[in-house]
């Protein structure tokens, strides 16, 4: 090895690569160690702020304790909702707010894409041998929604102890797949939601309608909604799979409305699409952004 | 092989502008016209060209950040956006106004990050490390929170970022801007430092022309998307007519102006006693000797030309110039 701090050996660069060291052409990709390094870098990022770290870790559960409570005065008023009781309904807020929370943790950032573009960090990440969409999660992971994440988790898991569930093989591993599914259907309407600034860039607000309308839509049985509104949100975009027909299949009922039982279990494959449509959404509006430079 | 070729390399962007309340009509912009270039292994280039020329694009389509319209482009061989994570590993990108570093980390971590995301072995890196760190005199902010640094320092981080896996072509898209000129001679002195060695390839942005002459012996200027010069900056100076000027300062002044042949009077300041001849083909010693004939002289000076006057002068007059023009040495 070279000694550090001397110039130039004669004919060789004082830093960059030469006969000696191998040169990125050799060089193998590099793999989940670099993705591991964002990972470390952005959460001691965010230890530099330690006090408003701690401050804003409580105030993140305020959002979503705010859903459950809602569910809970609710059913101050009424003792069934859409023909559903307190504790069938807690299964679905359950799904819901976990799920929401958690896909919101790991990918909700990327509607930040406009400021990315904005400030070159979006070109900064294209320069780099990594793959662009999972550098952004992971340069801006908000930790501080951790909190949100562990107390969905909590409600989902008193709900589902509560609820009077008849345990079988399937379903202890429904109750296992179905939030994991719903996780990534969260984080696939989050990435194809924000793929529409790369054409139209104060796409932000349709955008929220979508991710949070579709966490509050995923929080009530679909039978408390009107018929075209539950056909276009329920079924056209898919946020039926998310908690409410994987609640009736833990919950043993029939669906009110008249789907087969084996809707339930529907939700890794509605999960699968979901995915593959915002990898899809996500490469085209990619290209049209190195077409546009915009 | 060369190691940056670009064929007919063109760039267009569509823009919306607003014609009435609703009704928005497209227009057709071309950034980059048609670009025809060679880089050879460990040559220096710098790319000027006025705001708008189309410089930041064509080092766009080059990194892989842009697909060009129409064209070719290869770097080390490879196609840019394609195979753009290939190209990664052998490239280094400084972009003046962005950055590569962790805002809130000390600067040590990202070089430490780096060496993770270009999966670089550490011995190599470390060593990389070392010598950038005396070259650029990095170890009083090396563990200083990057976004606490001045510009020089952080573009000294940004340098060093760009470095440690090894690129053989280093993109620079104005590395000097907004630097003091404490900080400026350091970038300078670096680059050329790298680019003696001859195995980086370096290609420059700036509109610093400073940078180009003492960086950069070709020189490429670039301006509505087309490449009005390719040369040597001497080349330039002799195609747009620019000369070196001889400034005579003599003890008293001359009842009438001198005739020197090969080399008009330009000027005469202050009340006759400094005199300004444009060389054009007489040689500095014989307009010293015509003037040593006529006066007593005090100081002579030779003031070389300035390369902003003639770039700015290419810029006001494109068309003048808008064919390609190829000027060798």
């Amino acid at each position: 090895m070279a000694e550090p701090g001397t110039l130039t050996d004669p004919g060789r660069s004082a830093v960059a690569s030469g006969p000696v060291w191998p040169s990125g052409a050799d060089r193998r990709p590099p793999g989940l160690a670099a993705y591991r390094a964002l990972l470390g870098a952005q959460a001691r990022s965010q230890a530099a702020y330690r006090a408003s770290f701690v401050v804003d870790l409580v105030g993140n559960v305020g959002a979503t304790v705010f859903d459950v409570v809602t569910v809970l005065v609710l059913f101050g008023v009424t003792r069934e909702l859409g023909g559903f009781t307190l504790r069938e309904t807690l299964v679905i807020v359950g799904l819901s707010s976990f799920a929401f929370a958690t896909a919101d943790l790991l990918v909700g950032n990327i509607e930040r894409l406009p400021r990315y573009v904005r400030t070159g960090l979006f070109d900064a990440v294209l320069v780099r041998p990594l793959a662009a969409l999972p550098q952004l999660l992971l340069m801006d992971l908000p930790l501080r929604k951790v909190s949100r994440a562990v107390f969905g988790l909590a409600v989902l898991v008193v709900a589902l102890a509560s609820a009077g569930i008849q345990w079988t093989p399937g379903r202890v591993a429904l109750a296992v797949v179905a939030p994991l599914a719903a996780v990534v259907f969260f984080g696939s309407v989050f990435v194809t939601t924000a793929t529409v600034s790369f054409y139209w860039i104060d796409s932000g607000e349709l955008a929220n309608s979508v991710t949070y309308g579709g966490r509050d839509f995923t929080s009530y049985p679909v039978t408390v909604y009107g018929s075209w509104f539950r056909a276009l949100f329920a079924y056209g975009m898919g946020f039926a799979f998310v908690s409410y027909h994987p609640a009736l299949a833990l919950l043993g009922r029939a669906d009110p409305l008249g789907l087969p039982g084996w809707v339930g279990w529907a939700a890794p494959g509605v999960a699968v699409v979901a995915a593959a449509i915002a990898t899809l959404a996500w490469r085209v509006g990619i290209r049209h952004y190195r077409s546009t430079g915009s | 092989m060369s190691v940056i070729e670009m064929r007919g390399l063109r760039k267009e962007f569509t823009v919306r502008i607003k014609a009435g309340r609703l009704r928005r009509e497209k227009r057709t912009v071309t950034a980059v016209d048609g670009v025809d270039l060679r880089v050879e292994r460990g040559e220096m280039l710098g790319y000027i060209g006025p705001n708008g020329a189309g410089k930041s694009t064509t080092l766009k389509m080059l990194t892989g950040v842009l697909m060009p319209s129409a064209g070719e482009a290869r770097v080390c061989g490879l196609r840019p956006v394609a195979e753009r994570t290939r190209l990664a590993l052998r490239i280094g990108v400084v972009f003046g106004q962005r950055s590569q570093l962790w805002w809130d980390l000390p600067l040590r971590d990202s070089f430490e990050l780096l060496r993770h995301v270009y999966h670089v072995p550490a011995g190599e890196h470390a060593a990389r490390l070392a010598r950038c760190r005396s070259l650029l005199d990095l170890d009083e902010f090396l563990d200083t929170p990057v976004r606490q640094l001045s510009l020089g320092q952080r573009m000294r981080g940004e340098l060093t970022a760009a470095l440690l896996h090894g690129p053989e072509v280093l993109f620079l898209d104005e590395p000097t801007i907004g630097l003091d000129v404490v900080s400026k001679q350091a970038v300078r002195g670096f680059l050329a430092e790298l680019g003696r060695a001859g195995d980086t390839t370096l290609v420059l942005t700036t509109h610093d022309l400073a940078d180009i002459e003492r960086l950069c012996r070709r020189l490429v200027v670039i301006d509505h998307g087309r490449v009005v010069h390719d040369g040597s900056i001497a080349a330039l100076h002799s195609r747009y007519g620019s000369r070196r000027m001889v400034v005579a300062e003599l003890d008293t002044a001359l009842p009438e102006p001198p005739a020197l042949p090969g080399a008009p009077l330009q000027r005469v300041e202050a009340d006759g006693h400094r005199l300004v001849f444009v060389l054009e083909s007489a040689t500095v010693a014989e307009v010293v000797a015509g003037l040593a004939g006529l006066a007593a002289l005090r100081d002579i000076a030779i003031v070389e030309p300035d390369i902003e006057e003639v770039v700015a002068r290419l810029y006001r007059a494109p068309a003048e110039v808008g064919e390609q023009v190829w000027v060798t040495e």
